[in-house]
């Protein structure tokens, strides 16, 4: 099988890409000359510009498209106003997670959905099939290409080339029609990194000029960034990911996204699942861990208490900006806080492990 | 690609330099700019017997984990502590930076291995294949 090539395609061959396959997708770890290491904190400390093409977007259309959106996730969509931004989980009936995603309202009758790149063909067939009738899904993942400007100075990159006042876009808004370069793209300034910053959708015939204006624009405050150091932002920044944080078979609230899950508000699918679970308590939890011992826990590893399995690993790696490992665990709830001391299966050796709280990254995103 | 003349490789992307009985390896550059930035290695045990090919430490970038196999079967008689504390000298110079020293039991192991010229080759083929 052919490895689908976003838009960008030709930039990363022309930056030096080191290309992998990422879920059927032919997209840079890292660039040529920087390496994970370095990307990230470039990220941390300057900005970063990543292709994030492969991300799918769908439109939800109807009079009730609304109601149709809340149907389909945990958190509330009722408060959001034209413009505004949502993060939300999707679940199924049972409350273990279909995909997490970005909701964009860009009116009451019209959503822009935005899902991971690797479920996007599950989710679309999820979303067909639980529409009420009326309401109109249209997968056009094909139509847009995604660039994400990240890092502290994203915004005095960004500004020169926009035609719009990019203070008046606040964190989770977003502004449809931004002239970017020229270029009248969908702008918001969401992220997955833990940085302040800004999610570009355009035109993929536009993507490349865009994508070398805002590299010219930065000049050395800004380099093309990889997927490697894309997954180690977002997990210093404690961000869930797909199959690892969240899964078909995980909650979002064993997951610690509750604060995402609305179960007062109106119906939605798992629902009821979900405030089963809330009453009785989730018995997995995840949590925050550093090493005692030396080795670097990975997902999957499993959990372990006096030789018992409690759990397994969803994220774990050296983390860049600490420079010691550091992991996120779903374990059983009774393990889960912070002192607590377990071991993590390494190539078959149980290497000591401690329960924390505050050890990730404040996020710098702009809150209000 | 840096591959120096004087060494031997194996397929698994280790390097040895073999001197009477007492062989430096490590591993090559192929190894260390396909794991990209090293940020933790697992060293042999000091002391202990090994077979050709037998799993023997560990080195671990940012993004992977990848198994260090012995070149040749022998006894580990020192290992680069240094590399512990300092994990990414691998990356800066993965040939002047050895991870061990193994006493070569059996000189017959040698002939499986592959001189600079065939390990070129082979990288190149790698490399092709993605």
């Amino acid at each position: 099988m052919s490895l689908k090539q976003t838009p960008l395609y030709p930039m990363h061959l022309k930056y030096n890409g080191k290309l992998i396959d990422f879920g059927g997708w032919e997209l840079p770890v890292q660039y040529e000359g920087m390496g994970i290491i370095k990307e990230h904190n470039m990220v941390r400390e300057s900005a970063g510009l990543f292709d994030v093409s492969h991300m799918g977007e769908v439109f939800i259309e109807g009079e009730k498209a609304e109601e149709a959106v809340q149907n389909l996730v945990c958190n509330d969509v009722k408060p959001m106003r034209d413009g505004q931004v949502l993060y939300s989980p999707m679940c199924y009936p049972d409350g273990g997670v279909v995909d997490d995603l970005l909701i964009y309202r860009c009116s009451p009758r019209k959503y822009l959905l935005v899902i991971n790149a690797a479920n996007a063909d599950k989710d679309f067939e999820w979303i067909t099939q639980h529409l009420a009738e009326g309401i109109k899904a249209e997968n056009v993942s094909d139509q847009y290409a995604q660039l994400a400007l990240q890092g502290p100075k994203a915004q005095e990159i960004l500004q020169p080339l926009c035609d719009t006042d990019l203070d008046a876009i606040r964190f989770f808004w977003f502004k449809p029609a931004v002239k970017v370069a020229g270029v009248e793209c969908l702008v918001s300034r969401t992220g997955y990194t833990g940085e302040d910053g800004f999610e570009i959708y355009i035109n993929p015939a536009d993507a490349g000029l865009v994508w070398e204006k805002i590299l010219e624009s930065g000049g050395d405050r800004v380099t093309p960034i990889g997927l490697g150091a894309r997954d180690s932002l977002r997990f210093e920044a404690k961000l869930p990911l797909y199959g690892q944080e969240i899964d078909k078979d995980i909650t979002p609230l064993e997951a610690g996204l509750g604060v995402f899950v609305k179960l007062e508000g109106d119906d939605f699918i798992g629902k009821d699942a979900l405030v089963k679970q809330k009453q009785a308590i989730p018995t997995r939890k995840l949590v925050e861990f550093s090493m005692l011992g030396k080795g670097i826990p990975r997902s999957h590893y499993q959990v372990c208490k006096d030789g018992q399995a409690i759990g397994h690993v969803t994220s774990g790696m050296h983390s860049p900006t600490f420079k010691r490992p550091l992991g996120l665990a779903l374990v059983k709830t009774e393990y889960s806080a912070p002192g607590t001391e377990f071991d993590i299966i390494i190539r078959d050796k149980a290497i000591p492990a401690q329960v924390e709280s505050g050890a990730f990254y404040r996020k710098k995103t702009k809150s209000k | 690609m840096n591959i120096p003349a004087d060494l031997l490789y194996t397929k698994d992307h280790e390097w040895i330099r073999v001197e009477g009985d007492r062989c430096h390896i490590g591993i090559s550059d192929f190894a260390q700019s396909h794991l990209g930035d090293i940020v933790f290695v697992e060293l042999p045990e000091l002391g202990v017997e090994v077979d050709q090919g037998q799993a023997i430490g560990v080195i671990e970038s940012v993004k992977a984990a990848a198994t260090m196999f012995c070149p040749v079967g022998g006894t580990i008689v020192a290992v680069n502590e240094e590399l512990e504390e300092s994990p990414e000298l691998l990356n800066e110079d993965c040939y002047a930076n050895w991870v061990a020293v193994v006493e070569l039991s059996d000189k017959a192991d040698l002939d499986v291995l592959m001189d600079p010229a065939a390990y070129t080759e082979y990288c190149r083929q790698a490399e092709a294949e993605g």
